[in-house]
């Protein structure tokens, strides 16, 4: 029994990795795709508005199987037209973190979008007329600023993301969730109740990753709403 | 592409009955849910501590684990143990396991009822203290407060974020694939790619039908907070 709990210990490192490399993605994503539903181009506004629509308004399993094995054959077929003929298979991992980050993007986008337009336009406008280029702008007037504004929603976005991560064991990813559902049948024989206290234990780390996240985007908040005044009552 | 596949009558039929099933799903946890949440906010804002720490409790590990866990703990963990399978057809209790679809149905709705819960919670705390001080004036009782005045007015308030509840859940039902006897929307994408081993054609379809069902939804929901939250809409010029 033992070998197992180790085991899935072992697995919660592979979520983690899995969690932080698709928030990774998502924040560039969204930070992306924030700043094209702002600019001042239709295409632009177009292309972000789909993205963020479709990609939030279907299952993240169904796009996770749809981009995991359509992307393998698109993959491949695409070589074909280049005249690589050896067949490639997409790295599990790359794939999930891929795929999940390509889905948290697009909620990314949103919560990024909304916090940019919550900066008085002031604040930009007074830096380009120091004469700061957009990109120097972006980073150090708009980007400081928005991350208080973005912070509870991306805390949700996080949240909802780390437990998104446990639908890799589905593509056959050795995820936490994944080795626990193997050690459950393995064990069966040891004991009847150990998929139950397996599904369990796995649960309790969930809950601990969530709750130290918690905790630390908490403390987070207060460094960044440090000199804010908020309404008091 | 071979979309000519989808359009094959059992495709087509795989696919409609997958609609089914995930509506059934769907309606039936939603609905539980919700009921169920209204007495577990009202003890989630109770100041008695064994009413308030029990639901807080529970809302906490259900929304800091992920669902699959939830239905992989019902369906592997109790569903599938010998001693449940071996007495379901005798005990009243465990007869329900038998039925994957249950499974299934409890895992989804001790998930959304937590989710509910917080935010009726959230909708019956920001109650203005102005309306209840004006019951207490008119001389209501407690029920009679909790009735006529903050349950109306916190369900209305509840309506935008719970909309997006459900669309969740609508999505989390893909989930039900998961579990072998059942064959969701997301279970018949699944079969037809094993069948033909044609993963866009499958997904691209199962995704459209939840983007249709996600778009009714919100509709419904505009429509619904037009009818019951108009006093909250912005004046129109």
């Amino acid at each position: 029994m033992e070998e197992y709990i180790v085991n899935i210990l072992k697995g919660s490192v592979l979520t983690m990795e899995v969690a932080l490399g698709s928030l990774a993605v998502a924040v560039v994503l969204g930070l992306l795709g924030a700043t094209a539903k702002l600019a001042q181009s239709k295409p632009l506004n177009w292309l972000a508005g789909i993205y963020s629509t479709v990609i939030r308004g279907i299952p993240d399993l169904v796009l996770m199987l749809l981009i995991f094995y359509g992307g393998q054959i698109l993959l491949n077929k695409g070589l074909e037209l280049v005249g690589y003929e050896e067949y490639i298979e997409i790295n599990p991992f790359l794939a999930g973190v891929l795929t999940i980050g390509f889905i948290y993007g697009a909620y990314m986008t949103e919560t990024f979008r909304g916090a940019i337009m919550a900066i008085p336009k002031g604040q930009m406008e007074a830096g380009y007329a120091f004469g700061m280029s957009k990109s120097r702008v972006f980073f150090h007037i708009t980007v400081p600023q928005m991350i208080r504004l973005a912070l509870p929603s991306f805390t949700n976005n996080w949240l909802v993301l780390i437990k998104a991560t446990a639908l890799v064991s589905i593509l056959g990813l050795p995820d936490m969730t994944m080795l626990a559902k193997q050690a459950a049948s393995a064990a069966r024989d040891v004991t009847p109740l150990a998929p139950m206290l397996f599904f369990l234990f796995t649960g309790a780390i969930y809950l601990a990753i969530t709750t130290v996240s918690l905790i630390v985007l908490k403390q987070l908040d207060k460094r960044y709403s440090m000199g804010v005044r908020r309404g008091e009552f | 592409m071979q979309f000519e596949v989808i359009f094959e009558p059992a495709t087509l039929k795989l696919f409609g009955q997958g609609i089914l099933v995930s509506l059934k799903l769907l309606f039936i946890s939603v609905t539980i849910g919700a009921v169920l949440s209204i007495p577990m906010a009202i003890m989630r804002v109770s100041r008695n501590k064994w009413l308030s720490t029990p639901v807080w409790l529970y809302t906490y590990v259900m929304r800091g684990t992920p669902m699959l866990i939830q239905v992989y703990l019902i369906y592997y963990g109790v569903a599938q143990l010998e001693f449940v399978q071996s007495n379901w057809d005798t005990v009243p209790l465990l007869m329900p396991f038998k039925d994957a679809l249950f499974c299934c149905v409890l895992a989804f709705t001790l998930n959304t009822c937590a989710y509910t819960t917080e935010m009726l919670a959230g909708a019956i705390r920001d109650t203005n203290h102005g309306e209840i001080e004006a019951a207490r004036a008119m001389g209501m009782s407690r029920r009679q407060l909790m009735w006529r005045i903050v349950l109306p007015s916190a369900l209305r308030r509840t309506l935008p974020a719970y909309s997006n509840e459900v669309i969740m859940m609508l999505h989390g039902t893909s989930l039900a694939s998961t579990v072998p006897a059942l064959m969701d929307i997301t279970g018949a994408a699944r079969s037809v790619y094993s069948d033909f081993y044609l993963p866009f054609e499958a997904f691209i379809t199962a995704g459209a039908i939840y983007l249709v069902l996600t778009f009714t939804l919100v509709w419904c929901f505009k429509l619904a907070e037009r009818r019951w939250l108009a006093y909250l809409q912005p004046r129109k010029a």
